[in-house]
């Protein structure tokens, strides 16, 4: 039986291809050299460059994490190459000169890099290694004062708002990756949503690896102003390689007053074979910050992929009434670690936030959220739900649960649910009584468990996220 | 060499079968026509559950010996949702919660899985719905209960209605029904009754696994059996199980320990 449930959560990973394109790859090593040469082929201004060496050198006085419930080996840093960009000839102009390598790569990773139906409204920006190849319906979106693109072009044509919001809600010694990513960041989204505009379609980014023994550090700011509103989607995939790589991002949510960012993750890299050889690495610092009155964010999570996952969305609640949510599926198979989660800083008056985490573990993986409530003196009438339930498939996996609440206002309200539960042979046999048999028993009740998550999930992604964690599952029952 | 019959929807001989290891059943044999009611009793531990469960194929039980064949195939060799397909119900004697996943929508799967098997259409969610609600009346179930989550927070008597509802959708050739009238009241055991024997006809077969006589004054089997240590040991018709209420199981051990014969197949 417990094969059976074993196969089912076995399918092999798709997107596991190498696209073959000449790239243009630094020398591995990091020092302030190739901080430099970063900064230089990007043309930045002196002042990012001046960003990016304070966050390095603040980066060497720190040391890795290692409260966090996942086992590595000690990543050799000076092994990893820092940037790699696909060779283009130069500058494009259109679509048609992407080269047709890249369009095809995207094609088969289902990534729409051409404006038309497939999925229709929502604009794209397609991010390859260390650089964004292509964002669609920029001008469309431009026509509303919508600023969508490559955070390397922001630099150059909005210097000024870029400067103004990176760095100031992750600073640039947050933590270890965080500073990491600020010294040797590459590439990333920006949107900037100007003051009362909803923006028309769902905006996206598509994260690809490709290079072996390549770090992807990308940079992601959205700031939407005054009344303004988007919804932002970001998938992500990596070729299969026996060696670890490197993912470790930063994104950083500005809301102001009135605002509403909701940001959806279908994260799906390379996990790493079936005894856990290769995958990637994914340390990633996300956090929002409800800045204004009434702002809300909203991050919501499927988290499939990688090797080892290490990542807590976060909202610090500045402006008074403002709320954030946090949704969030993780699953783990194999040798799989996750350790996620998010941090609610309650700090303006009637500031809510609502937490829902499910936990999907099988195999021999390890799944834990890590969750911090802090309600700080001045967040008076603030209030926190929180529901962390968990899933075991077979008796080789586990699933923890490490809550932090901290309440410093005592007209705060927080609540917090856990449950964990494991998909059982009866329940099985009674799907199989009734004539199902145990694929879809499984995949029936793991919907059933995820469907709050995935409600709060945009259309397509949705369909997308059910059908991944069907993949994923597949073949683990048993 | 089992001679069939064209009525015999079910023939189990010399079935011996073990959980973890503990051989449970002992060499049963056992026999249902089409249109028959038949009542297995005994007292606890006879193994009257397990051979519920063997002939539904759950896989921690374990058949060792002997043969089951059910409309003349082979039933041990099908897989448990291959029976249920083939028409074989049980209905639990604890039935299971399934968190999250809607009665509505697991109600329509295994009835779609069921018709697509039998080779007639499967029904959408609107027409599964008035279908669905018509079966409802017959058990006095309300509507609401669609909307909940599978037997989740259910009481007893709640349950076990659901069970019914799911044997009046999938019209079983073979309904086996284990303890259903365990944790009814008096009124609900009426309403399940009077649905199971709606649902009964000459073409198909009903199997009662009951403790106790008062269901069978609702549901009046053809055949009562007492199960005893693994084997079917008694056979008779339905007024053995009111001397059963009246003297207890102790005679019937004694007699089968005197060797009287007695085989559990009908006559």
């Amino acid at each position: 039986m417990s094969a059976l449930l074993q196969s089912l959560v076995s399918q092999p990973y798709k997107h596991g291809f190498v696209t073959d394109i000449e790239s243009d790859v630094a020398a591995k090593g990091l020092n302030e050299d190739t901080i430099r040469l970063i900064s230089a082929k990007k043309r930045e201004p002196e002042w990012l460059l001046e960003f990016r060496l304070k966050a390095f050198r603040h980066w060497l006085t720190l040391t890795p994490p290692e409260w966090a419930n996942v086992k590595y080996p000690k990543i050799d840093f000076q092994a990893i190459s820092y940037y790699s960009a696909p060779k283009a000839k130069q500058k494009l102009a259109s679509m048609d000169e992407v080269d047709p390598e890249l369009l095809r790569t995207f094609e088969k990773l289902g990534v729409p890099m051409h404006e038309r139906a497939t999925l229709a409204n929502v604009a794209v920006d397609v991010i390859f290694d260390s650089v964004s190849v292509v964002t669609t319906y920029k001008a469309k979106l431009a026509e509303v004062g919508i600023v969508f693109g490559s955070i390397s072009e922001a630099v150059q044509n909005h210097p000024e708002l870029v400067r103004k919001y990176l760095g100031t809600v992750v600073p640039s010694g947050d933590n270890y990756y965080a500073a990491l990513n600020s010294a040797v960041f590459t590439d990333g989204s920006f949107c900037y949503i100007p003051k009362g505009v909803k923006c028309p379609m769902d905006l996206s980014t598509y994260f690809r690896i490709n290079t072996e023994q390549t770090g992807q550090f990308e940079r992601t700011l959205i700031v939407a102003e005054e009344g303004a509103s988007v919804s932002y989607l970001e998938g992500c995939t990596a070729p299969k390689f026996d060696t670890n790589q490197l993912h470790a991002a930063v994104v950083e949510l500005v809301a102001l007053a009135n605002a509403d960012i909701k940001y959806s993750t279908v994260q799906n890299w390379y996990a790493g074979d079936e005894n856990g050889l290769g995958g990637i690495y994914n340390f990633v610092t996300k956090r929002g910050l409800c800045k204004g009155v009434n702002s809300r964010i909203s991050w919501t999570q499927v988290e499939t992929g990688s090797a080892i996952t290490w990542k807590y969305p976060s909202c610090v609640l500045v402006g008074d009434n403002s709320v954030g949510e946090f949704y969030s599926v993780a699953v783990t198979n194999h040798h799989q670690q996750a350790d996620t989660g998010t941090k609610m800083i309650h700090i303006g008056k009637n500031t809510r936030s609502t937490i829902v985490s499910k936990g999907i573990s099988a195999g021999q993986s390890n799944n834990s959220y890590r969750g911090l409530v802090k309600i700080l003196p001045t967040a008076t009438g603030a209030r926190n739900y929180s529901q962390c339930d968990s899933m075991l498939i077979g008796d080789r996996c586990s699933a923890n649960t490490f809550p932090y609440i901290h309440v410093r206002n005592h007209g705060a309200q927080v609540e917090h649910e856990a449950s964990t539960s494991k998909i059982g042979e009866d329940q099985l046999f009674y799907f199989a009584q009734r004539g199902i048999g145990a694929e879809e028993a499984v995949s029936m009740i793991i919907n059933g468990f995820c469907k709050d998550v995935f409600r709060q999930l945009p259309m397509e992604f949705a369909v997308e996220a059910t059908k991944l964690l069907g993949l994923k599952l597949e073949g683990s029952v048993g | 060499m089992i001679l069939q019959d064209s009525r015999t929807l079910l023939d189990v001989r010399g079935l011996h079968a073990t959980v973890n290891g503990t051989e449970i059943l002992k060499g049963l044999d056992f026999t249902v026509k089409r249109g028959e009611v038949h009542a297995i009793m005994g007292p606890n531990g006879s193994g009257k559950s397990t051979f519920a469960k063997v002939l539904a194929g759950h896989t921690a039980y374990e058949v060792t010996a002997g043969e089951v064949l059910y409309e003349g195939r082979n039933l041990l060799g099908m897989a448990p949702e291959a029976r249920a397909r083939a028409g074989i119900f049980l209905a639990f004697q604890y039935p299971i919660e399934i968190p999250g996943v809607g009665n509505s929508q697991f109600l329509r799967l295994a009835y779609n899985t069921v018709q697509a098997e039998r080779g007639k259409d499967e029904l959408d969610p609107l027409e599964f719905d008035d279908l669905v609600r018509e079966k409802m009346k017959l058990l006095e179930m309300s509507p609401e209960f669609l909307g909940r989550s599978v037997n989740e927070g259910f009481s007893g008597g709640e349950k076990k209605r659901n069970e019914i509802l799911q044997m009046a959708l999938l019209e079983p050739a073979l309904a086996i029904l284990d303890e259903t009238d365990s944790g009814l009241d008096i009124d609900a055991l009426r309403v399940v009754s009077r649905g199971v024997n709606h649902l009964t006809s000459k073409d198909n077969a009903v199997v009662l696994v009951t403790h106790y006589q008062r269901l069978l004054n609702y549901i009046v089997p053809d055949y009562v059996h007492v199960m005893e240590g693994g084997r079917l040991v008694k056979t008779g018709g339905k007024e053995l199980a009111l001397e059963l209420e009246e003297r207890g199981y102790d005679w019937i051990e004694a007699e089968a320990k005197a060797g009287a014969p007695s085989r559990g197949v009908s006559p």
